[in-house]
């Protein structure tokens, strides 16, 4: 699965895309978070506020309930300031 | 129509152009559809040389880089266009936005609609905008003299959002 991160979070992460093998026990948007913040220090400083970030998968909005069975892309990223 | 790109684009000639096409590619009944616009609304975004709203709190700004989501952002912005289309009865809607690195002064984006009256036109513009703030997967870094700071969103730009789930035309 594809995982990519804008703005500070891409920052936090070092990088704004990384390949993972999802766990089969990570079913969720909320699990992933959890999951990636054990990844490395910059993981877990870019989740460190989950109410600050917000989800993409597959490029539609998506709540920390949604399910990622046949995801094939999560995107991390904060609030929209555009316009 | 949407575009999203990184070349800055002139204001006045993206309008006149816009005026000129009389919704050629909004228009549902044949013949000669730009006679049919009696109105067109435009909103112009444009790069501020400082941030903060007061003098007391203002910071120049250098520069503004807008960084988004190849891919989910025309998907979205598509999606914006297609609800203003199905509130209000418009012949044409052209977005533009800009991502990359602006300086003060420039255009970051443009909303055009056109209608048959003014009232559709100027409230499917400002609909547009609105709900492009808090649903096109943009952000903004601004470039200051003491470094680059990602800009926080609005609680203001999700209440102007919220309104328009009310307030169905």
């Amino acid at each position: 699965m594809k995982v990519l991160y804008f703005a500070w979070l891409r920052d936090r992460v070092g990088t704004g895309e990384e390949t993972i093998e999802r766990p089969a026990d990570v079913a969720t948007v909320g699990d992933l978070m959890a999951w990636l913040a054990g990844r490395s220090e910059g993981h877990a400083r870019a989740f460190a506020d989950p109410a600050l970030v917000r989800c993409a998968v597959d490029q539609d909005f998506a709540g920390l309930d949604a399910a990622l069975d046949g995801a094939a892309e999560v995107a991390f990223f904060p609030p929209v300031t555009g316009g | 129509m949407i575009r999203v790109q990184t070349e800055p684009f002139d204001v006045g000639a993206e309008i006149g152009a816009f005026c000129r096409a009389g919704g050629s590619s909004g228009g549902s009944t044949g013949g000669s559809v730009g006679a049919s616009i009696g109105g067109v609304a435009t909103f112009v975004g444009l790069v501020r040389d400082h941030r903060g709203d007061t003098s007391e709190d203002a910071v120049p700004l250098q520069a503004l880089t807008l960084e988004h989501y190849p891919g989910m952002t025309e998907r979205q912005l598509e999606r914006i266009e297609a609800e203003a289309r199905r509130r209000w009865d418009l012949r044409d809607v052209l977005v533009i936005h800009r991502y990359g690195r602006m300086e003060p002064e420039e255009p970051i984006v443009l909303v055009c609609t056109a209608a048959a009256h003014r009232g559709p036109a100027l409230q499917s513009c400002q609909f547009l905008i609105d709900w492009l703030k808090t649903r096109a997967p943009f952000w903004k870094c601004e470039e200051t003299p003491d470094g680059a700071h990602w800009v926080e969103a609005r609680d203001t730009d999700e209440a102007a959002t919220a309104r328009w789930e009310e307030s169905l035309p």
